[in-house]
């Protein structure tokens, strides 16, 4: 009877520190989102330069986000402020040691890499053509990360994340007198509050195509992998 | 200071050129007092008003806005940041708190100076703040009486507010009646340390 089934595999496909980060950050990456609305809604305008209040032009100027995503549901900006910076600190150091777990550890070289060839046009073409008609490898080929899922990883982690905490930093005036090279940075305070906002909503379109992803490509088998680490093909 | 330089508490906020400076600074929380006492010391061009120094100090102060004009005056064109997340650049000319503390002379034990306002915010509860000795003796913090090269208009806390650059606006007290010298904030109004500590559970210290 045995031999009749299809050869089946498990291997280890997450790490340790891969599944600890991953669901620390679905965990803190909703607190901060959320919290961070409550935040936003205590002023729903943007600007770009060094200042930027009611008078002056605003390039982007929203209502108030509804209840059913911030944190807390009602407008309470010194609860939203205590969510936001009791999270954001576990969120900047837990990003900091996976960096370096990644680079000294072979997580950045054996799977995030770019490979020889993958970065060819026709490559990423012909991945796009795939996803589009969500055909997802399958067996040996699944196990590895393909050049879109490397892209939005490293992008993720090497872009988006470190871009949201440099910026949220120079929202504190503290940080800015002892840092105003970071500030100066992003060309002022109003400028980086801008980023930190548009980085929180990319970061925000990422987890959007990462639920769908999970979705189209059997998401049980998927949450189990990032639970246990292993899974079979 | 360390090896490594300058203690981070040393830290100086930033300072703008003049073409920096916002358009208008918006003015934020009570827009006027309009108290009967608040009213008549305006009638009077603050004439009568008087800045009361106390608590543990050697020696109780009473300035008059012609007394404050007399010490030296420091200017600084720096950027205001409100908790909401606004921002507004402005020129600032004033006194250095330090000035007025080293007139009045500390006595030991005193930890906090807190900063009584003339404004109730609607509620009967009047403002005020505090802040630490180390940003009390701030180079950048002082009692202003001029925004953009004009007296302060009631709007932005006339005739004198506190600026205390390194932290949030609420931080920053308008309409200043007296100062005083604590070695503890717990008896003073919520004993948050400040209005909107104590009504909101804003942080007292406003540096993040």
């Amino acid at each position: 009877m045995d031999s009749a089934l299809p050869q089946r595999k498990t291997v280890l496909r997450h790490r340790l520190p891969v599944r600890l980060w991953h669901w620390l950050n679905a965990l803190l990456l909703y607190v901060l989102f959320t919290s961070g609305l409550g935040i936003f809604n205590a002023h729903p305008r943007l600007y770009w330069g060094q200042y930027g209040a009611n008078y002056d032009h605003a390039w982007l100027v929203l209502e108030r986000f509804g209840g059913w995503i911030t944190l807390p549901a009602r407008y309470d900006l010194a609860m939203s402020r205590h969510w936001h910076l009791t999270a954001a600190p576990v969120f900047a150091f837990a990003l900091l040691f996976y960096m370096i777990w990644s680079l000294l550890g072979g997580h950045l070289r054996r799977d995030l890499a770019f490979r020889r060839g993958e970065l060819a046009p026709r490559h990423v073409w012909q991945d796009i053509k795939d996803h589009a008609r969500l055909r997802f490898p399958t067996g040996e080929a699944a196990l590895r990360y393909n050049i879109l899922q490397k892209a939005s990883y490293v992008g993720v982690i090497f872009v988006a994340l470190p871009l949201v905490i440099l910026t949220g930093l120079t929202m504190s005036p503290g940080m800015n007198a002892a840092w105003p090279w970071l500030v100066d940075l992003f060309g002022g305070r109003q400028s980086a509050r801008s980023i930190h906002f548009i980085a929180a909503f990319a970061l925000a379109g990422f987890f959007v195509v990462h639920m769908l992803m999970v979705l189209l490509a059997g998401p049980v088998e998927e949450v189990r992998s990032m639970i246990s680490g292993r899974k079979t093909s | 200071m360390g090896a490594a330089g300058p203690d981070a508490r040393d830290a100086m906020a930033q300072e703008f050129r003049p073409d920096q400076i916002s358009p208008f600074f918006r003015p934020n929380g009570t827009a006027n007092p309009n108290t009967p006492e608040y009213k008549a010391l305006w009638r009077n061009g603050f004439a009568d008003w008087r800045l009361r120094g106390g608590g543990l100090v050697e020696r109780p102060l009473a300035l008059s806005l012609a007394q404050l004009h007399a010490f030296p005056h420091r200017e600084q064109i720096t950027r205001h940041d409100c908790v909401e997340g606004w921002s507004a650049i402005g020129k600032w000319r004033g006194v250095a708190l330090q000035r007025i503390l080293d007139a009045a002379r500390l006595r030991d034990g005193a930890r906090y100076i807190v900063f009584r306002c003339a404004d109730d915010m609607g509620d009967g509860r009047g403002y005020y703040e505090s802040i630490d000795l180390s940003d009390a003796f701030h180079p950048q913090t002082i009692l202003a009486f001029a925004l953009n090269d004009e007296p302060l208009r009631v709007a932005n806390g006339a005739p004198l507010r506190l600026r205390v650059e390194r932290q949030l606006g609420y931080k920053h007290a308008k309409y200043l009646m007296g100062i005083e010298a604590l070695a503890s904030l717990e008896g003073i109004g919520g004993g948050k340390g400040g209005y909107w500590e104590d009504r909101a559970g804003y942080d007292w210290y406003a540096g993040i």
